[in-house]
């Protein structure tokens, strides 16, 4: 029973254009994707092309999780580092007590990695989520920090600033990298499948709403405490799984470089550069910005011009571009469409008067009510 | 038959006294409209009703339940639901999202399923076609008119399918087709049992619809009866006209 | 005695740390920003000083008149440029502007400066006087002498002139302080400017009582932020409080304990302001709506 009629009177059934290029489109083209990442070690198997892509797949899990947290919820972590530094101790600890073999094995201890993240993510995130956005922001760094203190001076855990060394894989040079690389790539795959699987669950959707209007979403009866703490342990998981593999890869763990705040820069643009919230904005900025880094690093060598150039990135985003590539490149696709639909619609009816879809968005017919 | 009461409810902002030991009670199944000058807590009192502000003194019941100082979501969950005077629906989600988000299920369970399953899709679908929304079913919220997003507003309301909803000023700036619309929605649930509370500044919109009418004035009940009676009643008009007459009670 | 010693070093270091915390929450009291650049921000007044005394031998306390003016004018070029074109979502898009912009002076200090410990070495960076057994240490005395001077002239400027009254209406209700005339905007750049001005002033003592670096910044900006978060943000008499309270907290479980632990106090007493009262000492209590 249809008691108001928006559109108006004697228009035909508007048209709808999409917002998102139409399902074939998008499951090929990851498909295409994920493809050329599976072969890409074997057209390219120079190593030092291969170790850039090593880390390339490290940040693409990281960059992942970090958004179904901080992409979907709105609040914006510069500080889950923390779970980086854990999953690389709890890796190199758990493998220099068990004496576990070098290679193959050490990835077992992947999930290790991610679990001990999840659990330390749980009363963290309790902690830190009682507060407003802003003071939870700063928070992230703070308890970023802690653990960076805490690595330094227990040192009969961590060897403080003396690090932690892993067992090296015995793999021939020519190969080292294309084990890391394949393990990587499954993570990345299963972190998207999760952010996939988020984004269309009705607790994704309550998750979203937190990001538009918290108090609304809590008043419509979504538990925000509970939806927000999951997403955090979530992200907290793949972190550390990206952390769990960096540490067998560069074969060494300190606290500086676990508790990095240049990892937290280095998520956080590159997420915000592919487009921040969305599904295919992680993958789009780490497959753009972490080969680029890694080259400049292997160029240049110098931390301080990359903070420099991500701070500047950072800031050109943030004015320029704060939705971030994927939406503004899916805006023009629609925009192109509209056009010429409503170029094909003119030339139909030769006066240029009929208006397509999304002109019945307006004639609801607005005028106050006297 | 009142199914939600208040007693002698007080709210104070600093030195101004909004809620002033308010005493009211709504009838059930009627729809309830509730009136007042600028300024006589009407909105107050349905923030303090809906869990949205704390009162400093006094109860509110539903159904003979004290939900004195409930928190949003317990009252929403008791089946109380409210629509605000600015609309605030959740923009960058579209249409039929955001009234996935508002019909959320209880239990952690389902909400692992897609909302893109059918029977999800159904109830939604259901809901957006008695507003009227259909066609803009995936438009995102944030590019809705004004007039569309208090629609969409109101399909929040029903489709948790609540037995109280309070309407805050659903006239404000609606035209007056949508505005006959609107009152049809309303009469309509009204008719399966649905009580309304409906504050609202169009005399015309309230004399026409409500079954009884209450007014307020300078934060506490000033009187209430059948629309003609409050009409004509000579308090009400001195409450509006600020005549210094001392009438007032 | 050493406890009470520690009590001393304490309060005189708190001062200082009161100014760059000072500068800090009155900036988030008006604007809503959290000026993540506040840490990197006293170390580049630190350089700046450091630059001016082993160039042209002016001294540290002299140099403020060059550094506050001029770091004042930073912090007004900032907000005209980067904040006060942000539209929507400001708290958020501007936190994280300034932490970007703070990441950026941070990559060109280290490239100017490199990560050569330096500190002001001036003639009485060493000499201490004494009362009985406690030692009250020169530039320590003198730091905390300025902290005053510049606290109470910040104090005068909010409560005894116009534009000190156009900021408190700011600070409570941007709307109607616009509709009375208050320029916002402007109010917001001086505001920021003075948030500078006096990190410029915390880093000259900073680069005279410690050895640093440009990464000397992230380690002070976690202690600001916490002194802040502690102090109640937005109320500069709770950061002054909380500053002097968290290194008195810290310099004597530093000789009760240990120095590391006197490290990590700061962070405890975050934690514990966390759960038992989030919004800091003298903060307003947080209001619904995010």
């Amino acid at each position: 029973m249809t008691a108001v009629d928006v559109a108006p009177v004697g228009a035909a059934a508007p048209e709808h254009i999409p917002y998102e290029p139409p399902r074939a489109i998008r499951w090929s083209g990851t498909g295409l994707l994920l493809v050329f990442l599976a072969v890409f070690p074997l057209i390219f198997p120079n190593p030092a092309v291969t170790s850039i892509a090593v880390f390339t797949m490290i940040f693409l899990v990281a960059a992942i999780g970090w958004n179904i947290f901080s992409g979907y919820s709105g609040y914006i972590s510069i500080g889950h580092a923390a779970y980086y530094g854990i999953g690389q101790y709890t890796v190199a600890l758990v493998a220099l007590h068990t004496k576990i073999a070098a290679g193959w094995p050490t990835f077992a201890l992947l999930p290790a990695a991610g679990l001990a993240c999840a659990v330390a993510a749980v009363p963290i995130g309790f902690l830190l989520l009682r507060v407003r956005k802003h003071t939870f922001i700063i928070l992230t760094v703070a308890v970023m920090f802690i653990l960076q203190l805490l690595a330094f001076n227990f040192t009969s855990w961590t060897n403080g600033s003396g690090g932690l060394e892993l067992p090296f894989p015995t793999w021939s040079g020519d190969f080292f990298n294309e084990p890391f690389y394949y393990v990587g790539l499954a993570a990345a795959v299963v972190a998207c499948a999760v952010s996939w699987w988020v984004r269309r669950s009705k607790y994704g959707l309550g998750l979203l709403s937190i990001r538009d209007d918290e108090d609304r979403a809590r008043g419509l009866g979504i538990h925000t405490t509970r939806t927000k703490l999951i997403a955090y342990v979530l992200s907290a998981f793949f972190v550390g799984i990206a952390g769990g593999l960096y540490a067998p890869f560069v074969g060494s763990v300190y606290p500086q470089f676990g508790f990095d705040p240049n990892f937290d820069l280095a998520v956080a643009v590159l997420v915000f550069v592919g487009g921040i919230g969305t599904l295919s904005g992680p993958v789009i900025g780490a497959l753009l910005l972490i080969p680029l880094q890694q080259y400049f690093e292997l160029q240049f060598g110098s931390a301080n011009l990359f903070l420099i150039a991500y701070g500047v990135l950072f800031i050109l985003i943030l004015r320029l571009l704060p939705a971030g590539i994927a939406p503004s490149v899916t805006k023009l696709w629609r925009h192109v469409l509209v056009a010429r639909r409503r170029a094909a619609a003119a030339g139909k009816t030769g006066s240029g008067t009929a208006q397509p879809a999304t002109a019945t968005l307006h004639t609801g017919g607005d005028e106050v009510a006297q | 038959m009142s199914i939600l009461q208040v007693s002698d409810v007080k709210k104070a902002y600093g030195g101004i006294r909004a809620l002033d030991g308010c005493t009211m009670a709504f009838e059930e199944g009627a729809i309830n409209g509730l009136i007042g000058p600028n300024g006589s807590g009407k909105t107050t009192l349905f923030n303090v009703i809906s869990g949205y502000e704390t009162a400093d003194a006094g109860r509110v019941t539903l159904r003979g339940k004290d939900i004195t100082n409930a928190k949003p979501d317990r009252v929403f969950g008791l089946g109380l639901g409210r629509t605000f005077q600015i609309t605030r629906i959740f923009p960058r989600l579209t249409v039929l999202e955001n009234l996935h988000v508002a019909s959320q299920r209880p239990g952690f369970i389902g909400q692992l399923r897609s909302w893109k399953s059918a029977g999800e899709r159904g109830r939604a679908m259901e809901v957006l076609d008695f507003v009227g929304l259909t066609p803009l079913a995936e438009e995102p919220a944030g590019g809705l008119s004004y007039g569309q997003q208090k629609l969409l507003e109101f399909a929040f309301i029903i489709v948790a399918k609540p037995s109280v909803i309070l309407l805050d000023e659903p006239a404000g700036g609606v035209n007056p087709t949508l505005l006959r619309g609107l009152a049809d929605l309303i009469r309509a649930l009204n008719k399966e049992g649905v009580t309304f509370v409906i504050v609202e500044h169009d005399m015309e919109f309230v004399m026409g619809l409500c079954d009884r009418v209450l007014v307020m004035h300078q934060g506490c009940a000033l009187t209430a009866g059948a629309p003609e009676e409050v009409r004509s009643n000579p308090d009400v008009l001195d409450a509006y006209l600020g005549s210094n007459s001392g009438g007032a009670g | 005695m050493l406890v009470l010693q520690a009590i001393i070093d304490g309060i005189l270091v708190g001062g200082f740390y009161a100014l760059m915390a000072g500068g800090l929450t009155l900036v988030f009291g008006v604007m809503d920003i959290v000026n993540f650049a506040q840490g990197i921000l006293v170390v580049l007044g630190a350089y700046l000083s450091y630059a001016l005394y082993s160039h042209l031998a002016i001294d540290p306390f002299l140099s403020l008149l060059i550094t506050l003016p001029g770091m004042f004018v930073i912090g007004v070029a900032v907000y005209w440029s980067l904040i006060k074109p942000i539209k929507q979502d400001r708290v958020i898009m501007s936190l994280l502007v300034m932490f970007a912009v703070g990441t950026i002076a941070e990559g060109i200090l280290d490239l100017i400066f490199t990560s050569n410990l330096v500190q002001i070495q001036t003639s009485y960076v060493n000499s201490s006087f004494s009362l009985g057994s406690l030692v009250f240490p020169d530039i320590y005395v003198y730091a905390f002498l300025m902290s005053v001077v510049l606290l109470g002239g910040v104090y005068y400027l909010l409560y005894r002139t116009r534009f000190g009254r156009s900021l408190r209406a700011s600070m409570q209700n941007p709307t109607a302080a616009r509709l009375v005339g208050i320029n916002t905007d402007w109010v917001s750049a001086f505001t920021l400017g003075i948030g500078v001005a006096l990190a410029a002033a915390g880093g000259m003592v900073f680069g005279l009582t410690n050895s640093f670096d440009a990464a000397s910044s992230y380690d002070l900006i976690s202690r600001l932020l916490a002194i802040v978060i502690f102090g109640g943000f937005g109320s500069l008499s709770g950061a002054l409080i909380a500053s002097v309270l968290m290194l008195v907290i810290q310099d004597v479980v530093a000789v009760v304990w240990s120095p590391t632990w006197g490290q990590t106090t700061f962070y405890i007493v975050l934690i514990l302001i966390l759960l038992l009262r989030p919004q800091g000492l003298l903060g307003r209590k947080a209001v619904r709506a995010q």
